[in-house]
C-alpha cells in the first residue's frame, strides 16, 4: 500500500494545512474525538505529538500541554490503544512527532511496528539527527512504510538540505525562523529562504511551520511550500476544552482567503 | 599513551554522540570541527596556562590533612579546588571555553548553572573578556543559592528563572538548549559539565583535565609515588571528577572512586543518583545513563546539594562505569551535611555541599595506613551557609 502521505502530496499544485497537537491534552481521552473533528473542520493531516518531559525544540504553549498530558496519564502505549480503534473512521495521513527517549524505552521495533498497526504514515522525531537515522533505522522504516520528516532551518547549508531530500521522506519540515515551537516570529523576513529553498527544486514537498498563527501567515508561506503546520496557535485553542464547534471555527478561520 | 577520548562521532563505547535537533546542527558542528584545533594552537594553550596560572590561581594546592589522616587511618590529601577564583573547579572549564567562542567570534555567552558556581565562573570569565552573558538558572536553586544569583548580577551577567520541572539543573538546562536554538549565530553555550551532546564532555573532560595533571606532579613531589591510591570526586554531571581520574583512567593501581547524590536514599524515589538508578537513554543530546520511567520519561531528581541534583551523567562516566574502571558509591543528603561541618571544624575548611559527599564517603572507604587518598575538594561552601544553617539550627 502507498504512504498516504506521498499520495497527498502526488497533486503539487494543492496546498495542504496540517495541524499539530498533543496527545492526551486537555484530556486524556480527547485524542480519537480531536482527529475526527480535524478530519471533518477539513484539515488535509494530522501530527499527533507524544508528550516528553523535557522538549528541547518546544516553546511555552506545547511544554504545558505536554506536562499536562503526562500528568493525564499519557504514553506512548496508552496512545497506540487510542489510535488502533480509529484508523478506519480516518482517510487522511496521520503523522506522530515527538523526541527519541520514549521510542527507545518503547523499542525502536515495537515503535515501528505499532505504527504499522495504527495507520500512521510518518514519524517526526526532532532528537534523532538525521545521520544516526540513515545508519541505524532508515532501513527498518522503509520496509515498513513509514516516512522519516527531516526538518530544516535558514541555518541548513544546501548541501544538508540536499542530503535530507535524498535520504528522508513524507515532506520536509521547514522550521520558520530561529527557533522553538510557537515563537513570534515575522513570517514575511523569512521570504528569502524560503525562497531559496523553494529554487532548489526538492524531490519531497516542503511543508512550512512553526510560529505560523494566521490566515494571512497561510497566504504567505502559499507562495512558497506545498503545505502548512499549525500547532501552538491550535494547542491554545483549544486549552480550554474541544467541541466540534471551536474547532470547526478555528479551521474556517485559517482557511479563509483574504 | 593515547589520551582517553571518544570517538569521531563523540561516543565513549555506546554512550555519548550528539543527539541533537537540526536546528542545532550548525553550532555544535562548528564546534565539533574546530575544538581540538583551537585547543591544540600555541597561541590557545598559552593563554589558557596564563590565566589558570595568574586569575583562577593554578596549581590548586594539594594539602595533607593530619587530621583526617588520623580520623581515617590512611593518608587524606585534599585537592584544593575550592581555591580557584570564585570557589569552584568550573572556572577551569569556562576559562576554556570562553576562549574557544573568542576565537568562534561570538558576541554572546549563555550557560546553565545549578548550585550557581558554574554560572558565576562564567560571568566572571564574561565579565573578564569582555563578554555579554546570559545565564539560565532553577528558581528553586534561585533560592537555594541566593548568594551565588547575586555574584551573577554584580559580575554583569542577566539571571534568567527557569520554571519548568522541578525548577533546577535539568530544567535551566533545558531553557539555555532553547535559547540557543533562538540564536544559533552570535551565541556561544559554555556547558557547565561533561555532559550535552559532542563535543562538550569532551572538551569540559580536556579543560579539568588539569585537576589530575597537578595531581600526578604533586603526589610524586610530595610522596615520591607515580600515583596516587585512591581518587575520590564528587559527580553531578561529572567534570570535576573526569579532571580529578583523567590522568589516572588506565592506570590500574589507582582506585577511581565516583560519590554520587544518594538524596534521601537510594529507595526512597527522593534521590539523583543516576548510575546507580537509571538506565540507558538520551538526555540533552547524549545516550548516557539517566533516571527515568519505564515510559522514557525524565524522572525529576532530589539531592540537597544544588550541583548534583542532576537526573543524567556525562557518558564517559558512564562508560568508565560498564568498564570497571570507576567504582560508584553514593552518600545521602545528611550524611553530606554532617560531614561538611566535620571538615569544617576538623580542618577549618566549609566544603560545598557537592564536595562534602566525598568527605562522607571517608568513613565508608576500606583503605591502608600506607595509601595515598586524593578527595578532590570541588568548590567551598559560602554559598551553601543557608542551607547548613536551616540543617544544624533544626538538629539542635
Ligand atoms: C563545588 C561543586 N562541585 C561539584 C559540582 C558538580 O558538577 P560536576 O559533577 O560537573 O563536577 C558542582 C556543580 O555545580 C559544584 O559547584
Amino acid at each position: 500500500m502507498s504512504n498516504r502521505l506521498d499520495l497527498l502530496f502526488e497533486d503539487r499544485s494543492a496546498f495542504r494545512l496540517s495541524i499539530f497537537f498533543t496527545a492526551g491534552f486537555p484530556q486524556l481521552e480527547d485524542t480519537a474525538a480531536l482527529i475526527e473533528a480535524l478530519q471533518h473542520s477539513g484539515a488535509d493531516l494530522l501530527e499527533i505529538g507524544f508528550p516528553f518531559s523535557d522538549p528541547l525544540a518546544d516553546g511555552p504553549v506545547i511544554q504545558s500541554s505536554s506536562q499536562q498530558a503526562l500528568v493525564n496519564g499519557m504514553s506512548l502505549a496508552v496512545l497506540f490503544e487510542q489510535l488502533e480503534e480509529i484508523r478506519d473512521r480516518i482517510h487522511i495521513p496521520l503523522v506522530l512527532m515527538g523526541y527519541l527517549n520514549p521510542v527507545l524505552q518503547f523499542g525502536v521495533t515495537a515503535f515501528i511496528e505499532q505504527c504499522v498497526a495504527c495507520g500512521i504514515d510518518g514519524v517526526i522525531l526532532p532528537d534523532l539527527p538525521a545521520d544516526v537515522y540513515v545508519a541505524e533505522y532508515k532501513a527498518a522504516f522503509d520496509a515498513a512504510g513509514l516516512a522519516f520528516i527531516p526538518l530544516i532551518t535558514p541555518q541548513t547549508s544546501p548541501e544538508r538540505i540536499r542530503f535530507l531530500d535524498e535520504q528522508c521522506s513524507g515532506f520536509i519540515y521547514m522550521v520558520a525562523g530561529h527557533g522553538t515551537t510557537g515563537g513570534a516570529i515575522s513570517l514575511q523576513e523569512e521570504g528569502a529562504y524560503f525562497q531559496r529553498v523553494k529554487e532548489m527544486g526538492l524531490r519531497l514537498p516542503k511543508v512550512a511551520g512553526f510560529g505560523v498563527k494566521s490566515s494571512s501567515d497561510i497566504a504567505f508561506v502559499q507562495q512558497y511550500a506545498e503545505g502548512v503546520i499549525v500547532g501552538s496557535a491550535f494547542v491554545q485553542h483549544i486549552a480550554g476544552g474541544c467541541s466540534d464547534e471551536s474547532i470547526r471555527s478555528f479551521i474556517g478561520g485559517l482557511k479563509q482567503v483574504n | 599513551m593515547e589520551r582517553f577520548k571518544p570517538d569521531a562521532r563523540g561516543y565513549y563505547g555506546a554512550y555519548g554522540g550528539a543527539f541533537i535537533p537540526e536546528m542545532l546542527l550548525p553550532n555544535v558542528a562548528e564546534l565539533q570541527a574546530n575544538y581540538l584545533s583551537i585547543i591544540n594552537t600555541e597561541s590557545f594553550r598559552e593563554a589558557f596556562h596564563k590565566l589558570l596560572r595568574d586569575y583562577v590561581g593554578r596549581p590548586t594546592p594539594l594539602f595533607y590533612s593530619d587530621n583526617l589522616s588520623k580520623r581515617y587511618h590512611t593518608q587524606v590529601l585534599l585537592k584544593r579546588e575550592d581555591l580557584c577564583h570564585t570557589g569552584a573547579h568550573k572556572i577551569n572549564n569556562t576559562i576554556g571555553q570562553l576562549l574557544i567562542a573568542k576565537h568562534l567570534n561570538k558576541q554572546r555567552i549563555i550557560a546553565e548553572t545549578g548550585a550557581g558556581q558554574h554560572g558565576v565562573a562564567t560571568a566572571t570569565a564574561c565579565a573578564l573578556m569582555g563578554m555579554e552573558c546570559t545565564v539560565f538558572m532553577g528558581s528553586v536553586d534561585m533560592q537555594r543559592q541566593a548568594h551565588n544569583v547575586e555574584r551573577m548580577r554584580m559580575l554583569g551577567a542577566q539571571v534568567i528563572p527557569a520554571e519548568s520541572g522541578s525548577k533546577t539543573l535539568k530544567d535551566a538546562t533545558n531553557e539555555a538548549i532553547r535559547e540557543w536554538i533562538r540564536h544559533p549565530k552570535d551565541t556561544h553555550y559554555v556547558i557547565g559539565s561533561v555532559v550535552g551532546p559532542h563535543p562538550y564532555p569532551d572538551m569540559v573532560a580536556l579543560f579539568q583535565s588539569v585537576i589530575s595533571e597537578e595531581i600526578g606532579k604533586q603526589v610524586q613531589e610530595q610522596f615520591g609515588k607515580a600515583h596516587p591510591d585512591v581518587v575520590i570526586a564528587c559527580v553531578g554531571g561529572g567534570s570535576n571528577a573526569i579532571g580529578a581520574f583523567y590522568h589516572f583512567i588506565d592506570n590500574e593501581h589507582t582506585r577511581l572512586i565516583a560519590v554520587e547524590a544518594g538524596g534521601m536514599g537510594l529507595e526512597s524515589g527522593k534521590t539523583a543518583a543516576s548510575i546507580a538508578l537509571g538506565r540507558k537513554g538520551i538526555i540533552h543530546g547524549s545516550k548516557t545513563y539517566l533516571m527515568q520511567t519505564d515510559d522514557g520519561q525524565i524522572v525529576e531528581p532530589h539531592s540537597i546539594s544544588a550541583g548534583l541534583d542532576y537526573p543524567g551523567i556525562g557518558p564517559a562516566h558512564a562508560y568508565l562505569r560498564d568498564t570497571n574502571k570507576i567504582e560508584v558509591v553514593s552518600i545521602t543528603d545528611e550524611a553530606a551535611l554532617k560531614a561538611g561541618l566535620m571538615l569544617t571544624r576538623t580542618d577549618g575548611i566549609i566544603p560545598a555541599l557537592e564536595s562534602a559527599h566525598t568527605i562522607a564517603y571517608l568513613e565508608h572507604l576500606q583503605a591502608g595506613p600506607d595509601d595515598v587518598v586524593v578527595v578532590n575538594l570541588s568548590g567551598r561552601g559560602d554559598k551553601d551557609l543557608i542551607t547548613y544553617q536551616n540543617y544544624f539550627n533544626h538538629e539542635q
